[in-house]
């Protein structure tokens, strides 16, 4: 197997836990609600949701327990940055730290444990194409994101939904006045994206890399915030941008298989190197980010 | 009453927002009772309001610029986009409200931004719709157009409140009127059966104090000039400045007319150096014959410039510092900085100077910025800017959502300071204000001014003229 | 509904700014209490060894000291910028950076001697604290990039750096193949300050940083240019303070007091570069600054009671079988009770009428 072939098989698969998490927050983003404890929700998720399955739960009670751990930590941001108007960065950090103790202190008795990771489901015939074939062999949750990504788009883009999360990200004080609960939609919007923070980290801790190990989401609900900026709000590049990184965390092992002495610090800084640069690319565009940007993000909204 | 159109008249401060945000459910009454078609209503919220027929207007709109008019409508309206694009092209036509449906808010102009509003509220036909300061936003001419849209409806038995403080248009458009003065109702009236010093005494407690244009005096050496100055807008949503050229001298004032939006914020940060010029501009702006294209705000104060910004909450002053910390945010080249360590004294003195010598109504220097009213505010702004002892003073809506005593005092302080020989550069939408104030005015429409008119020579149609041909906008 | 309103004060209450801190400790400690119980362990034998024995013995006392003087710097520099509204949560890179820059000095000259050593490593810290911070910096105002997420991912590289140093060129060649560094000379550590401790030179440093920065924030003309830009970012520009300015001297300072910090971690208790030094002081710190109300004085306490709930954490896990995640998971839960508690500092609750007040 060559190394672009190992990356195209193995890059869907590594984008996924990128993907959901990032998409999660694009849509409580959209809502004007910057939750920086995306790191740490992630870490909930991917505990519980290992201790479920390696419970004998199953893995999708997996994910629903992961996503559900998720959702209710974003709900104790909610309650803080939406009820109480505090600091939605600090309160952030604050939930990313919790997220992180709780799930090292939930996860200290299975510490290295592992579960089996689930099947792949393969379509026929094309799965044997050279080079890209292996993109045509995903687990289960790989293709349901596959149909969750466009769905989410079309949600956003051509439904009611998507335009009154768009109103309320733009000018929360119009939306309020002509008599929508501002409020309410953030905290909707809030929670579902936790509930994707928390599946993304059950996906990693489940299928993805099926063990436990305290520390184990290491800086992946981080990339996937500024994954929300690179995509500049918008699902597909968000898309594009997730495969980009699960491309990018592939290539260590792909060096390695084509013989390339790359010492291994280099390249696991590699994912924050590119976050930092594509970053400092993305955001000089500041016609681009101020057109697509969301008017209103972190600050809190007050009557 | 149906098909009446009902104007609540009341100055900055007297409650009519608030009376209208309760009617329209934003905000629920403390105690009382709302009626409604003879009913006692409780009105909880604007989606209740408008299940009852009640559709508002509001004075700053609630449109979503990123949104497009269609998309906007459908936000409140039920339907699909085709149909509503469609309903909204004919209710345009038959109420003279043309707007395209698929244009971005942000790339209307604020009339037709306020049609959007209108015709939003229209598609769900209602009973009632209240406008919340309509006229404050139009030309001239466009009130007109305005008015016969509001005629129009009232022939269809829609009823319309109308809140203003403007008491001419009341007279010409509205069958009856309620005065509110600090959160009363001090009259009931017709209003055409009443000249407006009577319905000015209703709402102030006294006649509508008179200023007279002041009289020119001898005009000094040029203080300011702009000479071909444009600037690209950096803001999606911003305004281009092309071709900006005028002059200020000392001993006189001069007003740029317009309609907010217009580019006034862009041509106001460029003047006050917030906005850094391109290379190739910055020959193009000189105050007292220095160049001041490369100079930040600071600098160009050295100079002896002050400028009274539009929003005083945020710009002109930090709500959360004290009036104190406020004094220093301009003056502090008054010797209040010294080796790097702020002169606590100094700034102090300086603060309580400000406040007393411009009645500003305070518990005293140590009062947080934010817990002043907007006219106290302004007046404290205006009086360390004033402190400042400026060559060239320029304002930026000096009396907006001020009150007319305050405003009269405003007035009544730059006429005397021009007289003191300091150029001023007022920008304001107020036309009441320019005419009352001005020497010389410009027109500021899309980006463009016009060119100069000489106040006591020119009529308010002449000005409201140049606020559409300039643009070519109909609104 | 009967739901009370959130409604802004017209003044800063002076009283709920001082109480909230210790109504934040309560509402943290009662429910971290609570989820120890839940575990089975003990909670009153938890509290015991977190906030009581530390204070038993002159040792752990010195302990605590020594914890509170690398936190109270690095929070004393975050505050600064935070107080400028810009968030460098990149204070452990900043921090390991610092360590690495110090210890090159004893690294490539184990046989120096003299008093200049350990003056020097903490120079070079600050400066390698300040450069690591500088590229944020340069990021944010050239490239208008977020300085949260770039300052965060510079962390984990510079750990990544300090990784590749001691497994590589910078690994002690005597060290058994550990991840480590020699252990420095005399020359190279910082004096001791209260004997029979660790307790070192650098908590005086701190103390006097600690004036400075009181005197920066409530006295300088540079604190308050920083301070407007902070709560009104268009009333600096109306007044002609620089923002990018006031960006890059938030930034420094922050890097400068970690790099300083992690300089005196290598050359005062630790002796050597080694994996270790990246504790997580740099995160707690975020902390502690936010606690102690972004305030120079404010910071002293709280970085005292951070450092007093490591140590009794270290305690704890000892004594009553509690795991060290848990003082993250209480560090968590503290800083969001503050910052629930902090709103009712310019806010207030107001019941609707009709509802029972």
């Amino acid at each position: 197997m060559t190394a672009i072939e190992y990356i195209l098989a193995g890059m869907l698969a590594a984008a996924t836990p990128f993907l959901l998490a990032a998409l999660g927050e694009l849509v409580a983003e959209r809502s004007g609600v910057l939750n920086l404890g995306v790191e740490g929700i992630m870490a909930l998720g991917a505990a519980v949701g290992f201790i479920t399955v390696y419970s004998g739960g199953g893995h999708a009670m997996g994910f629903v327990f992961g996503g559900l751990s998720g959702a209710a930590l974003s709900l104790v941001f909610a309650f803080v940055v939406l009820g109480l108007h505090a600091n939605q960065v600090a309160t952030g950090l604050a939930i990313g730290i919790m997220g992180l103790g709780l799930s090292a202190y939930l996860g200290k008795p299975f510490e290295s444990f592992t579960v089996t990771g689930v099947g792949k489901i393969v379509v026929p015939g094309v799965v044997d194409l050279p080079l890209v074939g292996g993109l045509f062999r995903q687990d289960i949750v790989v293709w349901l994101s596959l149909i969750f990504t466009p769905a989410l788009w079309y949600v956003l883009k051509h439904t009611k939904l998507g335009l009154l999360l768009r109103a309320v990200g733009e000018n929360p004080h119009a939306a309020s006045a002509i008599g929508y609960p501002v409020l309410l939609i953030r905290l909707c919007a809030v929670a579902f994206g936790g509930l994707m923070a928390g599946i993304a980290g059950a996906y990693a801790s489940t299928i993805y890399t099926p063990l436990w190990a305290d520390g184990m989401i290491a800086g992946r609900g981080w990339i996937a915030v500024a994954l929300v900026v690179f995509g500049t709000w918008m699902v597909g590049r968000v898309f594009l941008g997730a495969c980009l990184f699960g491309a990018v965390s592939l290539g260590g092992i792909a060096a390695q298989t084509v013989g390339l002495a790359i010492p291994s610090q280099l390249l696991a800084s590699m994912p924050y190197v590119v976050t930092i640069i594509v970053l400092g690319i993305i955001s000089s565009n500041r016609r681009l980010v101020k057109l697509n940007g969301i008017a209103s993000l972190g600050e809190p909204f007050e009557k | 009453m149906p098909g009446a159109i009902h104007a609540i008249l009341g100055e900055n401060g007297a409650g009519k927002s608030t009376l209208m945000k309760l009617i329209y459910g934003v905000e629920t009454p403390d105690e009382g009772t709302i009626t409604w078609m003879g009913e006692a209503t409780q009105i909880a919220s604007p989606a209740a309001a408008r299940r009852l027929g009640i559709g508002m207007v509001f004075q700053h709109f609630s449109l979503f610029e990123t949104l497009t008019v269609v998309e906007n409508v459908s936000l409140l309206v039920p339907g699909n986009k085709k149909d509503l694009a469609e309903r909204i092209l004919k209710l345009g036509r038959e109420f003279g409200l043309e707007v395209d449906p698929l244009a971005h808010v942000y790339a209307l102009s604020v009339g037709e931004r306020q049609r959007v509003e209108i015709i939003r509220c229209l598609m769900v036909d209602p009973k009632l719709l209240i406008l919340d300061e309509p006229t404050s936003v139009l030309p001239p001419q466009a009130v007109n157009q305005l008015f016969e849209t509001l005629r129009r409806l009232s022939k269809r038995g829609v009823s319309i409140l109308f809140i203003s403080h403007k008491l001419e248009e009341i007279r010409s458009v509205c069958t009856h009127a309620t005065i509110l003065r600090s959160g009363k109702i001090t009259g009931n009236v017709t209003p055409k059966d009443f000249d407006a010093h009577v319905l000015a005494t209703m709402m102030i407690g006294r006649d509508m104090p008179h200023l007279s244009p002041a009289e020119p005096v001898k005009r000094g050496e040029k203080q300011l000039e702009l000479t071909g100055l444009s600037l690209a807008a950096d803001d999606p949503f911003g305004v281009s400045l092309e071709d900006i050229s005028l002059h200020v001298h000392a001993g006189e004032i001069l007003g740029i007319a317009g309609v907010s939006g217009n580019g006034q914020a862009e041509l106001a940060a460029v003047i006050s150096g917030e906005t850094p010029l391109p290379k190739m501009m910055q020959g193009r702006i000189a105050m007292h014959r220095h160049e001041v294209g490369a100079l930040n705000p600071a600098a160009r104060r050295k100079l002896g410039f002050a400028f009274v910004p539009e929003d005083r909450l945020g710009q002109g002053a930090v709500p959360e510092l004290s009036l104190v910390k406020n004094a220093i945010l301009t003056a502090y080249l008054q010797g209040m900085v010294q080796r790097g360590m702020i002169r606590r004294g100094r700034a102090e003195t300086f603060a309580r100077d400000c406040i007393a010598e411009n009645d500003v109504r305070t518990p005293g220097p140590e009062a947080e910025a934010g817990s002043l009213s907007g006219g106290n505010l302004q007046k404290f702004i205006i009086g360390r800017e004033l402190m400042l002892e400026p060559k060239l003073l320029f304002l930026n809506q000096p009396t907006w959502g001020v009150d007319i005593g305050a405003a009269t005092a405003i007035r009544r302080r730059l006429i005397a300071l021009r007289n003191a020989g300091c150029a001023i550069l007022v920008i304001s939408e107020d036309m009441e204000d320019l005419f009352a104030l001005t020497d010389y005015m410009q027109v500021l429409s899309k980006g463009r001014l016009s060119a100069r008119f000489t106040t006591s020579e020119t009529a308010p149609e002449d000005i409201g003229r140049a606020m559409i041909g300039a643009s070519g906008d109909a609104a | 509904m009967a739901l009370p309103k959130l409604v802004r004060r017209e003044h800063a209450s002076l009283p709920v700014l001082i109480a909230a801190p210790f109504v934040a400790l309560a509402i943290a400690g009662l429910s971290n209490l609570v989820l120890y119980a839940a575990i089975g362990v003990d909670p009153l034998a938890v509290f015991k060894a977190m906030l009581i024995d530390p204070f038993t013995s002159y040792f752990s006392f010195s302990e605590i000291l020594l914890k509170a003087g690398p936190l109270l710097l690095i929070a004393q520099g975050l505050a600064i910028g935070f107080r400028a509204k810009v968030f460098n949560i990149g204070a452990e890179g900043q921090f390991v950076l610092g360590a690495i820059f110090a210890s090159a000095i004893p690294v490539y000259m184990p046989q120096a001697s003299g008093a200049w050593i350990w003056p020097t490593m903490l120079v070079l810290g600050m400066l390698g604290g300040l450069a690591w911070a500088a590229i944020t910096a340069f990021w944010r105002v050239h490239l208008n990039a977020n300085e949260i997420l770039v300052s965060l991912m510079l962390s984990f590289v510079a750990i990544q750096i300090l990784n590749y140093l001691l497994l590589g060129p910078w690994k002690d060649p005597m060290g058994f193949n550990f991840p480590q560094s020699v252990m420095f000379q005399f020359d190279a550590l910082l004096p001791i300050l209260l004997p029979g401790t660790r307790v070192n030179i650098s908590l005086v440093i701190v103390l006097i940083l600690t004036i400075v920065a009181w005197f920066f924030v409530q006295r300088s003309f540079a604190g308050y240019r920083l301070e407007v830009g902070g709560l009104a970012p268009n009333a600096a520009r109306y007044a002609g303070f620089s923002q990018s300015g006031a960006i890059w001297l938030s930034l420094l300072i922050g890097g400068a007091a970690a790099g300083l910090s992690g300089a005196a971690e290598v050359a005062g208790p630790v002796g050597q570069l080694q994996r270790a030094i990246a504790t997580g002081y740099g995160y707690a710190a975020i902390i502690v600054a936010y606690l102690g109300g972004l305030h120079p004085i404010g910071i002293i306490f709280s970085a005292f009671l951070i450092a007093t709930l490591y140590i009794g954490g270290d305690n704890a896990m000892v004594s009553a079988g509690l795991p060290i995640a848990a003082v993250n998971v209480f560090q968590g839960t503290l800083l969001l009770a503050y910052l629930a508690a902090a709103t009712f500092v310019r806010h207030k609750l107001v019941w609707p009428p009709g509802a029972r007040a």
